[in-house]
């Protein structure tokens, strides 16, 4: 912000090098459209070697980072803006290393008191210097079928597959290696899946409606996620009340828990008995035309546009600080 | 200094929080017209392996999955004042419509281009498309109902497969080997085809330096595969855009010089000119001609005037042969340097076509490694290739991938190869470690989206 308190330029940060550049790039595009609609001049930026001098032009800008998988989520980028004293929308750096990986959200969200699913998480050497046989008969006797397994630090659903029975072990984390060097393996929860965004415009975090996912394949993989049409939403969900309450509160303290900022989405599974089971958390959720939090803030009554503004607003007065990296929640 | 917006506007008005009784469900597929697609859109789904592309493109990978042909070496100070002659002398109708079939000047030019590829033909018997990509569109439009059968090399170009598939044929691969189509295999395909009844509309095939396996039909092949569609009675379609882009020796004649009823040919200056005038061609008969320039007039009144006229300009005004040589010496030296690089990265066990000429090398890796699963895995090494699924319409492929060397620089390419062996190393420690048996070839029987670098990729 200039000295007369007018809001400048805001720099949609969007791409990366990630493998889930295209859904970053089309999110960018929808939330610089969004704050365009709103007046608001908007400069859009890749991650790239000329992103730092054009921070150091539009000195007064505030940054909103829209990039999904490592290049955003593992709080590098965010570091460094701290660093910089850029005045950013979003969860700082460590907290975001804390929440991308899977491993370890689980880990803090499940010490806070709310349940999580059974996981293991192994690096794949590992497998290479313990052997595999004996760990997958191990996972198969711990875990049990069917599970899960996943990269730890990925998104979209890429490298996830569930697998029921032993033979299919070997090649999922096969396919989760692909992505990472680390893999989590979890117990698959069955029941109804919904996500539940939490917004923070400036005095204090709100949980929108929650989004309740419904794939037409079965399977909310990377297609069902970005082709419009194979996929129903529903907003609200359709939950008892009791039970969307404590979805909405399951959000929030998964938010506070882990020192999350601004905006955050949680993925969720109702679980027969009405309890919310955390998946994982996403600390740049998807802004993209198939995105479950746009979804949520229409319903909520909200324009995308002003959601954004609001937020880059809040970000704006909080202003960028160098400050001491630290694990504090807000 | 942008566009302000004063601190007051944007503050959050107190009262606005969401109330549950005010909230009205949406219940949504976020497409409000997903029930009233046509049967032939189905099927047209984002990708992940698709969206690694997107990856390709920034610099710091290594790109060996385009198709972009090089042209840095383009004159460009040539073309622009042809360009510019044109438009003073001829603006006025290089800038109105134009006819169905394509302007004449175009047309016998191509026909002089065609010669020295051994084809003679008439300027009447040839069609204007819009890239040789159209000509494909419109033949297969006029040809072909929804699920007739249309024969394809195995491997195929992704680009034909995508039009089989959106006009709902059934593609049926048949093998190649270094020699390119193995007739004896096109044969036992159309008798047991026949043998179930179905209807088998013609055999697409790329003859020369083909995308993506990179080989060649020897003459003799050729001789063969003809004398099999006349008694066959099978129509050929040749495709032919990089018959001219060979490094060693004349250009073989094209099949559509050896047998002029059997086979209909589509020709491209994306290659040897540039691609972005998007002018192509269709050598066909004249009923199927005529039935073309119907397909050609509905589906855009006339292919791009200006487009023709700048490219006729081109031939008449520049010495096209001799930048079609020097087109040639970069794509050999690339060629030259992929060969190297491979030679000196890839792991025992991985062998490939050796191309002798275009864009493409085929790679084929050892048994158990999947070039589908492993892509994600190569992006994050920063190189890049298109797995072979891409290339089959029946869920094969991911024992082979296609190696592009058209676009990067030689010391690049080497780069490339070096990055892809370490991944394959790694990859095929992962193999020791999980003993994986690989999903069976015949496992992925659906028909996967387009999963292949969109054109603008290099």
């Amino acid at each position: 912000m200039d000295d007369n308190g007018y809001l400048q330029t805001v720099i949609v940060l969007s791409g990366g090098l990630s493998h889930e550049r295209d859904v970053s790039l089309r999110s960018g595009r929808r939330v610089s459209q969004a704050l365009r609609s709103r007046g608001i001049e908007v400069v859009e930026s890749d991650v790239d070697s000329t992103l730092l001098s054009r921070l150091a032009e539009l000195t007064g800008s505030v940054v909103f980072p829209v990039l999904h998988g490592e290049a955003g989520e593992d709080g590098a980028l965010r570091e460094v803006f701290d660093l910089l004293g850029v005045p950013f929308v979003g969860s700082v750096g460590s907290a975001c290393r804390v929440a991308f990986d899977k491993s370890i959200a689980t880990t803090v969200v499940g010490a806070a008191g709310i349940r999580t699913p059974t996981q293991v998480a192994l690096p794949h050497e590992t497998f290479r210097e313990l052997g595999a046989q004996v760990l997958v008969k191990a996972l198969g006797d711990q875990i049990g079928f069917p599970m899960m397994v996943k990269p730890s630090r990925c998104g979209s659903a890429l490298g996830c597959s569930k697998v029921t029975r032993a033979q299919e072990l070997p090649a999922a984390m096969v396919g989760a290696y692909a992505y990472g060097s680390v893999a989590v393996i979890e117990e698959f929860v069955e029941g109804t899946e919904v996500t539940v965004a939490v917004v923070d415009r400036g005095r204090g975090p709100i949980a929108l409606p929650a989004v309740e996912i419904r794939p037409e394949s079965g399977v909310y993989d990377y297609a069902a996620r970005y082709t419009a049409g194979a996929t129903r939403f529903l907003c609200p969900a359709e939950l008892e009340p009791d039970v969307a309450n404590r979805s909405a509160d399951v959000a929030l303290r998964v938010h506070a828990a882990l020192g999350l900022r601004d905006l955050s989405r949680t993925d969720l599974i109702i679980a027969s008995d009405g309890e919310p089971v955390f998946l994982e958390v996403n600390v740049s959720p998807g802004m993209t035309e198939t995105s479950a939090v746009p979804l949520a803030i229409e319903t909520a009554g909200w324009s995308l546009g002003k959601m954004c503004a609001d937020l880059v607003h809040a970000a704006a007065i909080r202003g960028g600080r160098a400050r001491k990296i630290s694990l504090a929640a807000h | 200094m942008g566009h302000a917006r004063s601190v007051s506007e944007t503050s959050p008005p107190d009262s606005e929080e969401p109330a549950p009784e005010r909230l009205r469900r949406q219940d949504t597929r976020l497409d409000h017209y997903i029930d009233r697609y046509a049967a032939r859109a189905h099927g047209m789904t984002a990708s992940a392996i698709r969206a690694l592309f997107a990856v390709a493109n920034r610099p710091e990978v290594v790109s060996l999955a385009g198709g972009m042909p090089n042209i840095t070496d383009l004159p460009l100070d040539v073309v622009g004042s042809v360009i510019n002659e044109l438009v003073l002398n001829d603006g006025r109708r290089a800038m109105q419509y134009g006819s169905g079939q394509g302007e004449p000047t175009i047309r016998e030019a191509i026909c002089d281009v065609m010669r020295l590829e051994n084809i003679s033909a008439h300027p009447d018997d040839v069609m204007i498309s819009v890239g040789s990509q159209q000509g494909l569109d419109l033949l297969t439009r006029i040809f072909c109902n929804p699920g007739d059968v249309v024969i394809c090399e195995a491997p195929s170009y992704v680009g034909a497969l995508g039009v089989f598939r959106s006009y709902q044929c059934e593609v049926v691969h048949v093998a190649m080997d270094e020699q390119g189509l193995n007739p004896t295999a096109l044969a036992d395909a159309l008798r047991a085809l026949r043998r179930a009844g179905r209807t088998v509309k013609f055999l697409y095939t790329v003859p020369n330096y083909h995308n993506p396996a990179g080989v060649t039909q020897s003459l003799d092949r050729r001789l063969e595969l003809l004398h099999l569609a006349e008694k066959a009675d099978l129509l050929v379609i040749e495709d032919n855009p990089y018959g001219l882009l060979g490094f060693d020796g004349e250009p073989i004649p094209t099949l559509r010089s050896l047998n002029e009823r059997q086979v209909i040919y589509l020709g491209s200056f994306s290659k040897t000119f540039a691609p972005g005038f998007r002018v192509g061609w269709v050598l066909a008969p004249h009923a199927v001609r005529e039935k073309l320039v119907l397909a050609q007039e509905a589906a855009t009144l006339c292919p791009p005037v200006f487009s023709q006229f700048a490219v006729a300009a081109y031939l008449a005004n520049y010495d096209w042969r001799g930048q079609i040589k020097i087109f040639r010496e970069m794509y050999r030296e690339r060629r030259d340097a992929m060969i190297a690089g491979l030679t000196s990265h890839m792991p025992a066990g991985t062998t490939w076509t050796y191309p002798e000429g275009g864009f493409f090398v085929w790679l084929t890796l050892p048994p158990g490694i999947d070039s589908h699963a492993m892509l994600p895995r190569a992006v994050t090494a920063r190189v890049a290739y298109v797995p072979g699924t891409a290339f089959y319409a029946d869920g094969f492929g991911s024992r082979h991938m296609r190696l592009s060397y058209c676009f990067p620089t030689p010391e690049r390419i080497i780069e490339g190869t070096r990055r892809l062996g370490e991944v394959l190393e790694y990859e095929a420690g992962m193999l020791e470690i999980f003993g994986t048996a690989v999903e069976s070839e015949s496992g992925r029987l659906s028909l996967g989206p387009r999963e292949a670098p969109g054109p603008d990729q290099a």
